[in-house]
């Protein structure tokens, strides 16, 4: 064997570490332990010149090895093997000791936190005299691309990567896609009719030669990695022959059967046939099958949209014998955008949502100002009057210890926005209860200014209670705000008509699950988890799996769109790379040792095991593409048969021993 | 050429080691052929004064069953160490401590308390113990000390070859003996047995995908034929165990409890066993989980059957 020379580099990071260890100290310590050619402290290592430290030592003093003492191996490994190979040594040469976090930033005590250091040292040191060099390769990189939920988000993702003549499964859980801006009404700060700027794209989308549009999906599971997934869909029955539905309603206005619509909010009601909106994409009937009378009685009762329905799109037998189809189909990239949930407003019981009629959510009122929704565009109270007085409630549910500790961060522009169609459409008197007013997007302050102007009570403070109690004649008849006006520092008690909570936007009722089904994180608040906070917005610790949108926190269009297009263009630049580079720590059998018993094969997250014949008994194998070296297998191989690479019983024990010695 | 001399010693055992060794059939007399039998207490009539007297290193191999268990056990083990030019760790209880090993999940004073006073059968109120002395009218009586903890012949003397099993099967054994008689002996520290591979290497049972939602003990389920045992829910230790018994136990429809010791290269059989199950049960739920991991009848006992005092736990911490 040749003879192993290990240089150590001992990272100051500035005052980050050198503040805490005496890094002078480590470094010489380092040069005492077997094997050490050099070693040495520098004020970066992770810039050039520092890396040039590196490089420069592998060729003038023949160093095999290296070891860096610094920050997170997640931050600046890769840095590091980088510099090794481009001193022309094999990147696994290479071990990091985490001096930073595991050490300077959790001491004080700069005697004993030099000591660990030094111990961290030594550990890295005889590890890497066991390393051995990895051949990483490359892998085809499965150009499809899978695009979760049917929202702006999703829509805008898909329409960019297929533009880009790449193919696009779109997944969406419901019978259309638009996703909540197919809701709203006019969009601040522009006021701009939201369904004009969006059923554009969701035709596009219908139309679009490389998406391939699955609505009414769900995913539900995904296997594989980056470059190769492979997803399964589960595409629910339309109880409709998608063929023949030409989408003309005929249905809908036949049937008897009524529920509250989930697109207006309950303000209106549907069928248990129908198309969700009039811009529905794809403009298709659904049938309800929990409320549908032909399929409950098992076709013994109602049957009136077959009867009537010309095209032949429902029959006894789509009602009956339809059922949920699987599909199958591999992509390389995957986006998420399944949005938000608004949060309901009947759990804060003494806001009295859902108790007294006039008490709105903001999306309840988005349908009533749209001119296309139940009230004709009109804001009307449950007995049909209009109102003469309204309050708008900031912050129900956002920035509450006791719901959600975030800003939901379009509540004060959209309940700005309501403030001045309620000015526009019904001449009514507006409170508007907020705590701060937060309008920090492009116009968005103007638009604040220019509503300052319009004549809305702007009331500074968190409401307290709205009730029916009158305490006087006045209030009779009325829904009374109360709240702490603090700019006033009193009590009021405002009567209106009625009420508008602006209800937070939080994460999706599914997310746990979806973060299951995708290997993906979520925050404590339950939105899905950004690589990096600043530097990697769109990307997910998982490889190849993007997320935009409100999944990822509540946002506006602006922002939402902006993401949607930043997530395209990390799977378009993956795409037109065409490979991935495989992971080279991964998993390996020994096949004298393995017995064949199974263990491993359905436990690898990867489907990277395949127990394969050998001599009329079974061994375990391993694809080294499909690989991701998590280790699950090697730590279940009740017979130590499958080991990992860079991770062998002799590093880690070797790295163990001299941590303790 | 000279006859090899052999010695045969039964420690803290069954003696179930004992009658291995006659397993070996008509075989015997190729043995006989080829050694002489020195000492086996069991068989033939020399005394532990006799093997004093022996010169060091004229036995050529002791096979020695048993854990070590009392100071008498230590005592034969080193003297016998000192008298053999090979030291073969036979069975499990010499190899691994096997079932005697259990004994250290407790101490003396645990052990000493059931033995000899909780016991249903057992009538003692005044708690007598046995003592290491006694003086009896004749003089003092001396028993050996019984220790708190069983150790391994390998944690007691330096060990050149282990045969396991509870007891051998007799394919082991010959191995053994005959690498002895041919002089072709394998490196020092070897497991001698026909198979370096789990037990499912030499199981004709059909194994498909290993996900199990409740363990079952033996006599609640009258498993399938032709299916693997573990799959079915029971406790099967094969797939942690070294092969070379020919898979016996599940070709008759009882799961392998795991007597042949970790595979080649494993350190701790029952954390091997135990990470293997784990991760086959087939929940996600915590409180399901739970539920079926409740099944397992004597965990501890399970997993460390044969194993408990070679194993990285050694033995129970009792404050
Ligand atoms: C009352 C209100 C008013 C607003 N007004 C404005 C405004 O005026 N201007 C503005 O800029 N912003 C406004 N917003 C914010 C705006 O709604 C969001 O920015 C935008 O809708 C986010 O789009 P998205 O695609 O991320 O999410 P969504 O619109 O929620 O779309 C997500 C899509 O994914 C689908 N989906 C969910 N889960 C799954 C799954 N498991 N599988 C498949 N599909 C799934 C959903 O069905 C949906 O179609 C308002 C929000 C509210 C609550
Ligand atoms: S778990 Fe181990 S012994 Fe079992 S099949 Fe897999 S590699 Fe082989
Ligand atoms: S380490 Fe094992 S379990 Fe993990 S991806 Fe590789 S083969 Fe699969």
């Amino acid at each position: 064997m040749e003879e192993i020379r290990i240089g150590v580099y001992i990272c100051q990071c500035g005052l980050n570490i050198a503040g805490v260890v005496n890094v002078e100290e480590v470094a010489k310590y380092a040069g005492t332990l077997p094997n050490v050619v050099v070693s040495r402290h520098y004020r970066y290592m992770c810039s050039d010149p520092g890396q040039d430290l590196i490089k420069k030592d592998i060729q003038e003093l023949g160093l095999n090895r290296v070891v860096v003492a610094a920050c997170s191996p997640k931050m600046h490994e890769p840095t590091f093997r980088k510099a090794v190979e481009d001193g022309g040594l094999n990147p696994y040469l290479y071990e990091h000791a985490n001096i930073r976090e595991h050490c300077s930033w959790v001491h004080d005590d700069k005697k004993l936190a030099t000591n660990k250091a030094k111990d961290l040292v030594r550990a890295a040191v005889r590890r890497v005299y066991y390393h051995e060099p990895l051949v990483i390769k490359e892998a085809p990189l499965n150009p499809n691309v899978l695009v979760v939920g049917g929202g702006i988000a999703g829509m805008q993702a898909a329409l960019d990567i297929a533009n880009g003549q790449h193919k696009v499964y779109l997944v969406e859980k419901d019978p259309s896609i638009g996703g909540h801006m197919m809701q709203l009404d006019r969009t601040f700060p522009t006021l701009d009719c939201s369904e004009c700027i969006l059923t554009p794209k969701m035709s596009d989308v219908g139309r679009h030669p490389f998406i391939e549009l699955l609505a009414y999906s769900e995913v539900e599971e995904v296997s594989g990695s980056i470059g190769n997934f492979k997803v399964k869909v589960r595409k629910k029955a339309r109880h409709i022959d998608e063929s023949k539905c030409i989408g003309c309603n005929v249905c809908e206005e036949k049937c008897p059967w009524k529920t509250d619509s989930e697109f207006e909010m309950g303000l209106a009601k549907r069928k248990a046939v129908y198309i969700p909106f009039a811009q529905a994409v794809p403009h298709l009937a659904v049938v309800d099958p929990n409320l549908c009378a032909y399929i409950k009685s098992d076709g013994k009762k109602c049957g009136a949209c077959i009867k009537f329905c010309e095209a032949q799109a429902i029959t006894p037998e789509t009602l009956l014998k339809q059922t949920d189809q699987i599909i199958e189909f591999d992509v390389g990239t995957i986006i998420i955008a399944t949005g938000y949930d608004q949060f309901d407003p009947s759990v804060i019981p003494h806001y009295g949502y859902g108790k007294y009629d006039n008490v709105l959510t903001g999306l309840q009122f988005e349908r009533m100002t749209c001119a296309a929704g139940p009230t004709g565009g009109k804001i009307l109270l449950k007995d049909g009057r209009e109102p003469e007085s309204v309050a708008i409630v900031h912050c129900v549910g956002s920035r509450d210890q006791n719901y959600h500790e975030y800003c939901s961060r379009v509540c004060c522009m959209y309940g700005l926005k309501y403030a001045h169609l309620i000015k526009e459409l019904a001449k009514a008197d507006v409170y508007e209860f907020y705590i701060d007013m937060r309008c920090f997007g492009e116009g968005y302050e103007e638009f604040y200014k220019r509503l300052s102007e319009e004549g809305v009570n702007f009331i500074r403070g968190k409401v307290a209670k709205i009730t029916d109690e009158a305490l006087s004649d006045e209030e009779k008849g009325k829904l009374i705000v109360v709240g702490e006006d603090t700019l006033l520092g009193k009590i009021v008690r405002v009567p209106v008509d009625m009420v508008i909570l602006c209800s937070a936007l939080e994460a999706r009722s599914d997310a746990e699950n979806l973060a299951k089904i995708f290997n993906i994180n979520r925050r404590a608040d339950g939105f899905f988890l950004e690589r990096h906070i600043k530097l990697d917005p769109v990307a997910t610790p998982t490889d190849g799996i993007f997320i935009a949108g409100c999944c990822e926190g509540p946002r506006d269009i602006p922002d939402t769109v902006a993401q949607a297009e930043a997530t395209a263009a990390k799977a378009l630049s993956l795409i037109s790379k065409g490979t991935i580079t495989t992971e080279a720590a991964i998993s390996y059998v020994d096949e004298t040792i393995c017995s064949g018993c199974g263990i491993c094969e359905a436990l690898c997250p990867f489907q990277a095991i395949e127990l394969q014949p050998r001599d009329g008994k079974r061994v375990s194998h391993v694809n080294e593409v499909a690989c991701k070296g998590c280790g699950a297998c090697s730590a279940a191989c009740p017979s130590g048969a499958i080991a990992m690479h860079h991770f062998t019983n002799e590093q880690i024990l070797a790295q163990v021993e001299a941590l303790f010695s | 050429m000279a006859k090899l001399k052999v010695a045969l010693y039964w420690a803290a055992s069954c003696g179930g080691c004992e009658i291995a060794t006659l397993q070996i059939g008509e075989k015997i007399l190729k043995l006989a052929e080829a050694a002489d039998i020195v000492f086996w207490p069991v068989a033939v009539d020399v005394k532990y004064a006799d093997v004093g007297k022996m010169p060091d290193k004229s036995i050529d191999a002791c096979l020695f069953n048993g854990a070590i268990r009392t100071s008498e056990n230590e005592h034969i083990a080193k003297l016998l160490r000192a008298k053999s030019k090979l030291m073969i760790a036979y069975g499990s209880c010499a190899y691994e401590g096997c079932i005697p090993g259990l004994a250290n999940f407790y101490n003396r004073q645990m052990i000493f308390n059931r033995a000899y006073v909780e016991t249903p059968s057992t009538d003692n109120p005044k708690k007598i113990y046995p003592q290491m002395r006694v003086k009896v009218p004749e003089g003092e009586l001396e028993i050996p000390e019984f220790y708190d903890t069983v150790k391994t012949l390998a944690q007691t003397v330096d060990v050149d070859y282990f045969v396991p099993g509870c007891p051998p099967e007799e394919k082991s054994t010959w191995l053994a003996l005959e690498a002895l008689i041919e002089g072709k002996l394998p490196p020092k520290g070897t497991v001698i047995s026909p198979s370096t591979k789990a037990v499912c290497d030499e199981c004709p049972r059909k194994k498909e995908e290993k996900k199990i939602k409740k363990f079952y003990r033996p006599y609640e389920i009258i498993p399938e034929p032709e299916k693997c045992l573990l799959e079915q829910g029971l406790l099967c230790y094969g797939i942690a165990t070294r092969g070379g018994c020919g898979a016996l136990c599940p070709q008759a429809n009882m799961p392998c409890t795991g007597c042949y010791g970790p595979v080649e290269g494993v350190i701790d059989q029952g954390a091997h066993f135990l990470s293997a199950l784990s991760s086959i049960i087939d929940s996600n739920d915590p409180e399901e989980i739970q539920k079926i991991v409740n099944d397992i009848p004597d965990p501890a006992g399970t997993f460390y059957r044969y194993s408990l005092p070679a194993s990285l736990l050694r033995r129970a911490r009792i404050k």
